[in-house]
């Protein structure tokens, strides 16, 4: 990587797994009017969105930093010594060069060269002034600078007059690719920002403040632009670059695409089939089009370019790219839907959260991805200029000059022509594009349903599901009992709970499928997962599969398609698209059925590759007989021919048709045996399958059903419908919303793959530490079919047992087996000590005869001479470091969670709250609470009165079990005594989110760590991640938030209910993540300042050992202390029917708990007595001394597993180094800086000193701005800590605040605490608010009418509690989300507002947005003038609003009116109760019959809110 | 999937017994008569409480069974009426689960998950096991299973105990030519003249060795292997060779009148009764009208209590030297899922005699006609050391009932393969003795241990033969010859 402190990939870091997430801005004058004060103004902008950019090891040195201009001619001809052609007849942009002079000579040269090779004319150089020394930047920054120059290219004129523009723009591209690339002749490879006829980006590895300072030409007055687009970087990553520092060429992006992956192996698929005539010579010299090493954001925008130079229009291509969720929406009309439908024909969408403002110079434009995840906020002024930004406030804009004010919305397009100067509604910009061919007809011509083809005749078919094929394809009788019958049975998958601990598929010795060796990503922190049930309307499964045109052409013969309702095929429809032949009237979608097979004979390795090869030349074949649709089918299958496992088939014909360019000119069906899980499906779509037909499985479940007396065709459907769905469940969890983004995206980790099958067959995806060969493959199959063809004599026709869900002894083994489980109960129950040995010595054992990862890892005694165990460090020290995992209350019970905290706090360790409150009466007892309290996605119970009782806070990112995945307690868990500390309704289920609706980057995150920090100052902050490829880069992101601690999850982690495909295929072993995570912060030179802790299926002292050598400081435990508290795992805990009284509330179980703190108390002291002899055999003498010594670990010599082999464990022990070059910290030192400075809060914080102390009224006036994040809840938690949980009396300390408050207003506010803020509020205001009250109105000299503009962001109220909210004005997507017992007013919200409210009164008096109260299960809304169809209907009911809720709501609606002024409130109440009739009350329909039932029965304390 | 509230709506409730009245006065199974369908309602609900557990430690052999029974997944089938299938599932594992289901102390249900709190609440595991076989054997679904192809090598099984049964069905099974020699005049071993017939019905064993014998087993009664013929008779004659001949020397008490008549070992008291049972005349050693004393507390002591009250004894006392064991676990002792060490209380204690213990005979005293009188008996302490004061007990006929120590001692012993320090025969993790070709299982193996035991060993040894002979093999091995079971030691 160019100009880049990015270090090459080493050991498990990989900088392809760098991402990066951000802040943007723009000014824009509508008319077009180019100003000097507009770049003044953007860079003032972009000063102000300051926090949400991030700064590594050093705060000078910043993640990035840039601004695109229009080409400010008159400063370029007053400092050129050279003419200039007139403005727009010349291209120019800064070029990075070497800052070698001879380097730079020869690289300078090479582009003059090219320059003419392309006809064009070189006008000259400029050199760029810079001024490092008064920007101040940091010594990574500069280290790395380039030379920068500026360059001016013009074409020759033709008929007299050179082309200018976009014309220009054409001709300058492939100079600009080609000059990037290396050249053959050594010349050093440079970058350019831009060039461009029309744009200008300025950028740098800078921070905000420094961009203006390090280039002079932005101070210039002469630098004028109508529009001027700055972006901040906040890359995850610790290893910023010049060239990764944004905007781009065309665009700046906040946010991150999930579907890279696919999308750039289409983009090199399509190159072959790329032409236009808009950009001369021969398209290939600009190939790859997406450039190796980019961004993701990189990358969108080099597609971005291309389509635009090749003839669309910027926000034409820019809707193609990011389209809306069209899919499931009514209102659309026909000719738009008929646009997205032909795009979606042309490319997939590029499918992520993302925020991507854009300019061409005279546009401005910016959308949102279809979910709406990023903030987008714009404002026009008196003076025809717009402000746009991420955030509000990020201008002081006066707001007498305010003549509008909105945000972003999903699915809608903001637009500026400053030609035209205008603002272009979306609606008219988007019926324009649909208007521009005649989409629709091309459509009906060319795109045929499944539906619609012709049945060809029924053949009798013959059950396929034999005892036979069932062996040769590994079916077990799980299979059968667990997964199939329940899904069969139910349309779901099944749940299942506690933690896998079954070896990784390389090391079992059991055959196991190629799909249980890849293992599904997830999403965490930089791109939020999503939740594909209640925010169902943006996703899709439908799938549109065929040969594809020409991506730049706009022809009826590019939407050639079949359409298929889903990605999994009946046997039955498969034969019907068979009958699509050359001679048919489809003949581009004529299909061909490519057999996946093997000879039963030679040497495997070589029989599966030459299969393999024989299969590709089938495909090619095909392809070049002008077949539009393959099928590879696993079908005849003989005594002679094995099945190629069809994930490698598949891959391989993907893949391999990638690389000949043939794969766009078909579309690829597999018909498999082996397909039957939901993971299995996601990973034949995820590497290149559009859709599946797992023919045995179905056939299976149709018998399954005979067999039961059960209905067949139900079975089938219900079974297709739980594959569906969960494969919806899988895309949601890497933030993917349509199925055909995730077809190709190989959202896949492998763990135990060799690199010959990685290279040649699944190429892109990781395999970090090599593992199986081909030939291994090859002989687990082959044993498959020899168990199915050969002769069977074993006196039994059962299929195996499987015994991955439910311990078989002749099945896969287990970490957990009877004997460990009796042995641990045994030994800390009577304290013997000799017990726990054996305990210890069996799970080592099984551990390293293949059990796990960490017992392949062997210690090396002779570095150091062993010391007398009595020199190590005591127990006691080593106990402060143990934790007990997060496990709620409410999944488990009163007396389990109560003695895992009293455990953990006897002995100096610390026990997790999980995710679920805390009982009130536990909080603040030294001796019974809960020291780490957990913030999850649902924010159950999380009050201030709760973050300020904690030791340690922890964000949980992602959970091993389930990572990417929300939860759910059902409602039959839900007793009243676990409502009550949720602050829910008993008996009503509740959800937790997949995505916390408030950290949806990076810098989400930071900003969440900043709200808990000033929630409980002293607390340490810690973030939980789950080991995933790139968790070390997300750790270091973690660290450069300031987090105090970062935990790492291994996938083997357990839970009280997790979808079973979850519990198997997600996530890694924390030995891998523990490692990158080491190695990345150590690189990174962040080490030193964050605390790294494990857990995920500890159980002995040896694997404390492993964790610390690899990295990790402190260590969790869940399961073994569960274990000893009288867990067996029956694995029921989402059952509710624990039988030993831990994973349940049920009053008759709970009897049977025989656990008690002091066994636990044991446990930790056996481990730890564990460590110490350890630790005495290496010769340390403490665990300070192990943390991160890779050098004393080495491959355990024993490894006798025989697919082992190919294991490479090497990359784990590599050494970190420190990127600067400083000596290497391997463990934390020192604290992590808190955010310097004097915050507005610490103002209020002395303003209030008298109501602190003598609870004496005060009230407070101030000016807010956006850079006051979380004002008021530092204030709070002093209130909070003096006061506990009844804080103050009402309206004791009043701040009146002025201007635009920043992110997080009045987060956790106690009672006693009113905050108005006269002006407008970010996003997230009143998270959390725990009593408190928040107004936010417009300033009364503001020029619009309040209710039809935004006043504050999104996501607000998000886990509140208690208290009151008061919006004068409209607000964002998901507004009270999670609500739990807050009453707030606003008047009008954007989509899914009242998502998973669980308490609380919500009045809206205005237009909602789509999906209104998704999820919702408890508390009211009462919605003015609702539009019924707003609102998701899955769990409530409307009616009008009944006598008991007038009063309350009359009430409401006065605070409102007198609170903020409010003209609709007040009109209301002159017409009250007549006005009352306009409102509707949403009421869920498991809280109606809830409040129905205690109406009944205590009809004084029923109440609305049930907080 | 199991019904996974079942155990919190139906208690545990084992079929009803004949009243103690009624049953003590026949040698038929103790088991009421109930309507079939009443029978398999009662066990269908028995076989919703198992809970499918995550970690089946019934199933496991450390702790439950032996043989690995895949005892949630039949519990399920049951529970889902389809009893073919579990017949199915449960043949997977076991052999001859009529056996097992009836004389099995079932291990498994006091590793039951549902017995961690309450040792009386466990799946009632054994009925469902027997229920399941006898509907299979009702229902026509236990069919021989011929082997499709033979190997052309021959096996000589000696003993016909569950063990060596076991092992010849698995040897025919895998196309191996089995010949079975048994010593007595009728095949089973133990299991026909050990176990009463109150316990088991003998026609099973008839029935099962029908299903072998139609599977291509071969069976020799009345030949007493090492005298004729000899072992190496036998090792010349047959490819390979199993020795399951049981660990039938018996342990005795050389005390003061130990000669007197009226003292006999307990197997010889139950073989007589069992064979009176087959019809071979009446036995020698009645119980009618005397006082009994039967001296061993364990299983063999209960049958001859079983037997006694069948012979209609004037009175029956056992003594046992060891305390009496408490009511309830002792979690320290016997924590779970080992077996209990609680006072266990069979059908044949219900029906009635008087237990005793801490006390140890110290001498049997005789009548002038050499006829034994009475017991001079003592408390005595753990170790069997005499702590109080001696007292006499009555008694016409003493049973010693004191356990067993390893093979019985014979000409096959003397030529044959090595044994160890217990009495038994030594074998490598094939199951091979020292004598190439040679292999043991069950109680010759092991020692006098359960019937499920005894099966186990003869799957895995089966495994260990085809292996032997074929160089591969596809039989399971549920245990190994080192395979035991879990305890605090």
């Amino acid at each position: 990587m160019l100009y880049s402190a990015i270090p090459a990939a080493r050991g498990l870091y990989d900088p392809a797994l760098e991402s990066d997430s951000c802040g943007v801005a723009a000014i824009v004058d509508i008319q077009g009017r180019a100003g000097h004060d507009i770049v003044v103004d953007a860079i003032r902008a972009l000063q102000n969105l300051a926090h949400r950019g991030a700064c590594g090891r050093e705060p000078a040195t910043g993640d990035g930093a840039g601004i695109t201009l229009a080409v400010p001619a008159a400063l370029f001809d007053a400092v050129t010594d050279f003419p200039l052609p007139p403005p727009g007849r010349y291209a120019t942009g800064l070029c990075f060069l070497p800052r070698d002079p001879d380097d730079r000579a020869r690289a300078r040269r090479r582009i003059e060269n090219l320059a003419a090779a392309e006809h064009l004319e070189v006008l000259g150089w400029r050199p760029m002034p810079v001024e490092p020394e008064r920007a101040g930047i940091g010594v990574t920054a500069d280290g790395c600078r380039p030379h920068i120059d500026q360059l001016f290219v013009a074409a020759p004129a033709a008929a007299g007059v050179r082309p200018g523009g976009l014309d220009l723009d054409r001709l300058v591209y492939p100079l600009r690719r080609r000059a990037e690339r290396p050249g053959p002749d050594d010349a050093p490879a440079v970058y350019f920002p831009s060039l461009s006829a029309r744009t200008i980006v300025y950028k740098g590895m800078l921070t905000a403040e420094q961009l203006a300072h390090f280039y002079p030409d932005l101070r210039d007055p002469r630098c004028v632009s109508a529009i001027a687009l700055v972006h901040s970087r906040y890359s995850t990553n610790t290893f910023p670059s010049w060239t990764l520092a944004q905007p781009f060429r065309y665009s700046a992006h906040n946010g991150e695409i999930n579907t890279i992956r696919g999308n750039r192996n289409r983009m090199r698929a399509r190159e072959p089939a790329l032409r236009t005539p808009r950009i001369a010579g021969d398209l290939t010299r600009l190939f790859p089009i997406c450039s190796p090493g980019g961004s993701d954001s990189a990358t969108l925008d080099e597609v971005l370019e291309l389509l635009h130079l090749s003839g669309r229009s910027l926000p034409h291509a820019v809707t193609m790219m990011i389209p809306p969720a069209w899919e499931n929406d009514p209102t659309l009309d026909a000719r738009r839907r008929g646009f997205h439908r032909f795009h979606a024909a042309l490319l997939e969408a590029w499918d992520g959260p993302a925020c991507l403002p854009f300019t061409d110079g005279r546009v401005f434009g910016a959308v949102l991805d279809r979910n709406g995840l990023r903030p987008g906020r714009w404002w026009r002024t008196l003076d025809d200029r717009v402000v746009f930004g991420s955030e509000s406030g990020v201008l002081d804009l006066p707001p007498d000059q305010i003549v509008e004010k909105g945000r972003l919305e999903p699915g809608r397009m903001f637009l500026v022509d400053t030609g035209a100067g205008r603002v272009v509604p979306s609606d008219e910009l988007l019926a324009g594009l649909a208007r521009t061919h005649p989409y629709r007809h091309w459509l009906r011509a060319g795109q045929v349903a499944l539906a619609d083809l012709p049945r060809p005749d029924a053949r009798p078919r013959t059950c396929t599901a034999t005892p036979q094929a069932h062996r040769l394809f590994g079916y077990t009788r799980e299979d059968l009992d667990v997964l199939l019958a329940p899904m069969a049975g139910t349309g779901r998958e099944p749940l299942g709970s506690m933690g896998n601990d079954t070896p990784p598929a390389v090391l079992s010795p059991r055959p196991r499928l190629l799909y249980d060796y890849v293992t599904e990503m997830f999403a965490q922190v930089t791109n939020p997962p999503l939740d594909s049930i209640r925010e169902r309307i943006v996703t899709t499964t439908a799938v549109a599969v065929g040969p594809e045109d020409n991506l730049l052409a706009c022809s009826p013969e590019a939407c050639r398609r079949l359409l298929l309702p889903g990605p999994v095929l009946t046997a039955d429809e498969l034969d019907t698209v068979r009958t699509l032949t050359a001679d048919g009237p489809h003949p581009a979608l004529a299909t061909r059925v490519l057999p996946a097979l093997f000879s039963a004979d030679g040497p495997s390795g070589d029989a599966l590759a030459a299969g393999l090869t024989a299969l590709c030349r089938a495909a090619d074949d095909a392809v070049d007989s002008g077949f539009g649709l393959l099928v590879v089918t696993d079908r005849g299958a003989g005594p002679d021919s094995v099945p190629i496992p069809s994930l490698l088939a598949v891959s391989a014909v993907h893949h391999h048709l990638i690389r000949t360019g043939r794969r766009t000119r078909v579309g690829l069906l597999v018909e498999t045996g082996d397909a039957r899980e939901v993971h299995h499906v996601a990973a034949l779509l995820g590497f290149g399958a559009s859709a599946v037909c797992p023919y045995l499985a179905f056939d299976t479940v149709r018998a399954l059903a005979v067999a039961a007396g059960d209905d067949p065709d139900t079975a089938a459907s219900n079974y297709r419908h739980a594959l569906v769905a969960g494969v919806l469940e899988v895309m949601s969890k890497m933030g993917i919303s349509v199925l055909g983004s995730y077809v190709g995206a190989q959202t896949f980790e492998a763990i135990g793959l060799g690199r010959d099958v990685i290279d040649t067959y699944l190429p892109g995806t990781a395999s970090r530490i090599g593992g199986a060969s081909l030939s291994d493959l090859a002989d687990d199959a082959r044993a498959r079919h020899s168990a199915a063809y050969g002769e069977s004599d074993s006196g039994t026709e059962e299929l195996d047992s499987g015994g991955i869900y439910r311990y078989r002894r002749d099945g896969e083994p287990h970490l957990f087996t009877p004997e460990t489980v009796f042995l641990l109960q045994h030994a800390t129950r009577s304290g013997r000590a000799d017990i726990f040995a054996r305990y210890s010595d069996e799970v080592d054992r099984l551990a390293a005869a293949g059990g796990a990862l960490r017992g392949l890892l062997g210690f090396r005694t002779g570095v150091h001479p062993p010391i007398p165990v009595e020199q190590v460090e005591p127990e006691e020290r080593i106990l402060t470091r143990f934790a007990t995992g997060a496990m709620s209350y409410g999944s488990i019970s009163a007396e389990a969670h109560t003695a895992l905290a009293v455990a953990m706090n006897r002995i100096g360790g610390r026990s997790n709250s999980g995710e679920g409150g805390e009982d009130p009466d536990r909080l603040g007892d030294p001796l019974r609470r809960s020291a780490v309290k957990q913030i999850a996605s649902g924010r159950f119970g999380v009050t201030a009165e709760y973050l300020a009782d904690a030791t340690d806070l922890q964000i949980k990112m992602a959970q091993g079990a389930k990572p990417g995945e929300g939860g759910q307690l059902p409602g039959g868990k839900v007793y009243p005594w676990i409502a009550r500390t949720r602050h829910s309704t008993p008996g009503v289920g509740l959800i937790s989110p997949p995505p916390h609706h408030d950290i949806y980057s990076i810098e989400d995150l930071a900003q969440l760590i900043h709200d808990l920090r000033c929630a409980n100052p002293r607390a340490r902050i810690h973030v939980k991640l789950v080991s995933g490829v790139g968790v070390g880069i997300v750790a270091a992101g973690v660290a450069k938030g300031h987090a105090d601690v970062v935990l790492i999850s291994g996938q083997d982690g357990g839970t009280g209910a997790a979808l079973l495909t979850a519990l198997a295929h997600s996530g890694t072993p924390w030995e891998i993540g523990l490692a990158e995570t080491q190695q990345t912060l150590v690189l990174g030179g962040l080490r030193d300042r964050i605390t790294v802790q494990c857990d995920g299926g500890l159980r002995t002292g040896r694997d404390v050992l492993v964790a610390a050598l690899l990295g990790a400081e402190e260590y969790g435990f869940a399961t073994a202390p569960l274990v000893v508290l009288g867990c067996i795992l029956m694995r029921v805990c989402h059952l509710d029917t624990c039988p030993v009284g831990i994973a349940t509330q049920n009053p008759e179980l709970r009897e049977k708990f025989t656990g008690r703190a002091e066994f636990v108390e044991q446990f930790f002291r056996f481990v730890a007595e564990d460590v110490r002899r350890r630790l005495a055999e290496l010769g340390l003498s403490s665990l300070d001394d192990a943390i991160g010594r890779v050098d004393l670990l080495e491959p355990a010599t024993a490894v006798a597993h025989w697919r082992a082999a190919g294991l490479d464990l090497s990359p784990l022990f590599v050494p970190p180094v420190d990127a600067s070059g400083g000596r290497p910290q391997r463990r934390r030192t020192r604290r992590a800086a808190p955010p310097a400075g004097e915050t507005l809060d610490d103002r209020l914080r002395s303003a209030a000193a008298d109501a602190l102390t003598g609870s004496r009224p005060v009230r407070i006036e101030a000016r807010v701005r956006n850079t006051d994040r979380t004002v008021g809840t530092l204030l709070g938690a002093e209130i909070t800590a003096r006061h506990g949980r009844a804080g103050l009396p009402d309206d004791t300390v009043r701040v009146e605040l002025r201007g635009s408050a920043g992110q997080s207003l009045g987060a956790f506010l106690p009672p006693g605490i009113t905050i108005t803020v006269t002006g407008d509020a970010n996003d997230y205001v009143a998270k959390g608010l725990s009593g408190g009250r928040v107004v936010v109105r417009p300033d009364p000299t503001a020029h619009f009418a309040a209710h039809t503009q935004i006043i504050a962001g999104n996501t607000l109220l998000y886990g509140a509690t208690s208290g009151e909210v008061f919006l004068r004005g409209r607000v964002g997507e998901r507004f009270a989300v999670r609500n739990s017992g807050a009453d707030a007013v606003c008047e009008g919200a954007g989509d899914h507002a009242c998502e998973y409210m669980t308490g609380g009164r919500v009045v809206i008096l205005g237009a909602t947005g789509r999906n209104l109260a998704a999820g919702m299960s408890g508390g009211l809304a009462h919605v003015l003038d609702l539009d019924p169809v707003r609102v998701n209907r899955d769990s409530v009911h409307l009616t009008a609003v009944e006598p008991g809720d007038l009063e309350p709501l009359r009430k409401l609606l006065a605070a409102h009116r007198d609170r903020t002024g409010s003209p609709i409130a007040a009109a209301l109440l002159v017409h009250w109760p007549c006005a009352a009739a306009r409102f509707t009350t949403i009421l869920p329909v498991d809280y109606a019959r809830v409040r129905a039932a205690e109406q009944r029965s205590e009809p004084a304390t029923a109440g609305a809110g049930g907080g | 999937m199991a019904d996974p509230r079942g155990f919190l709506r139906y208690r545990r409730i084992e079929p009803p017994h004949r009243p103690v009245g009624e049953r003590t006065r026949d040698w038929a199974e103790i088991a009421a008569p109930i309507a079939p369908a009443e029978h398999d309602r009662l066990i269908r609900d028995q076989a919703t409480r198992c809970m499918d557990c995550g970690i089946p430690f019934c199933h496991s052999g450390s702790a439950g069974c032996p043989l690995g029974n895949l005892i949630p997944e039949w519990n399920d089938l049951v529970r889902r009426d389809l009893w073919a299938e579990a017949s199915r599932r449960l043949h997977a594992t076991n052999n001859f689960p009529e056996f097992t289901g009836r004389i099995c102390p079932a291990p498994c249900e006091s590793a039951c998950v549902l017995a961690l709190s309450d040792p009386a609440a466990a799946v009632t595991i054994e009925k469902i096991e027997q229920a399941i076989a006898d509907h299979a054997f009702a229902d026509g679904t236990v069919t021989p299973q011929p082997p499709k192809r033979r190997t052309g090598r021959s096996v000589a099984v000696v003993g016909s105990g569950p063990a060596g049964l076991a092992a010849a069905q698995q040897l025919t099974r895998a196309g191996h030519a089995v010949t079975v020699f048994e010593r007595d005049d009728r095949l089973g071993g133990l299991l026909r003249y050990g176990i009463p017939a109150y316990k088991m019905d003998k026609a099973l064993i008839d029935r099962r060795i029908a299903q072998l014998h139609a599977e291509g087993t071969r069976f020799r009664t009345g030949c007493d292997v090492g005298t004729d013929p000899t072992l190496a008779r036998l090792r010349a004659d047959f490819d390979a060779v199993v020795l399951a001949v049981g660990a039938g020397a018996t342990r005795d008490m050389d005390l003061p009148g130990h000669d007197l008549s009226g003292v006999h070992q307990a197997m010889e008291y139950l073989v007589a009764a069992n064979h009176d049972c087959e019809g071979d005349g009446p036995t020698p050693i009645h119980a009618a009208g005397r006082r009994v004393v039967i001296i061993g507390g364990g299983d063999t002591g209960a049958d001859c209590l079983g037997t006694a009250h069948r012979h209609r004894a004037a009175s029956i006392t056992q003594l046992d030297y060891r305390v009496r064991p408490p009511d309830t676990r002792d979690e320290n002792r016997s924590p779970w899922p080992l077996v209990p060490w609680v006072l266990r209380t069979t059908p044949a204690h219900a029906e009635g005699g008087e237990r005793r213990f801490e006390v140890g005979v110290q001498r049997f005293v005789g009548d002038d006609h050499g006829r034994l009188r009475a017991l001079v008996v003592a408390e005595v302490d753990a170790h069997r050391a005499r702590v109080g004061a001696e007292f006499e007990i009555p008694c016409d006929l003493a049973l010693l009932a004191i356990g067993f120590d390893g093979v019985r001692p014979g000409t096959l012993l003397d030529d044959g393969p090595a044994t160890t320090a217990r009495g038994t025969l030594d074998c490598g993790p094939d199951w091979q003795t020292d004598e190439p070709g040679v292999f043991v299982c069950g109680d010759a193996h092991r020692g006098a241990s359960l019937v499920v035991w005894a099966i186990a060993e003869g799957r895995a040894a089966a495994r260990g033969v085809d292996t032997y002979l074929t160089g591969r093999s596809r039989l399971p091995a549920p245990v190994t010859p080192d395979s035991r079971v879990l305890t605090t030691g």
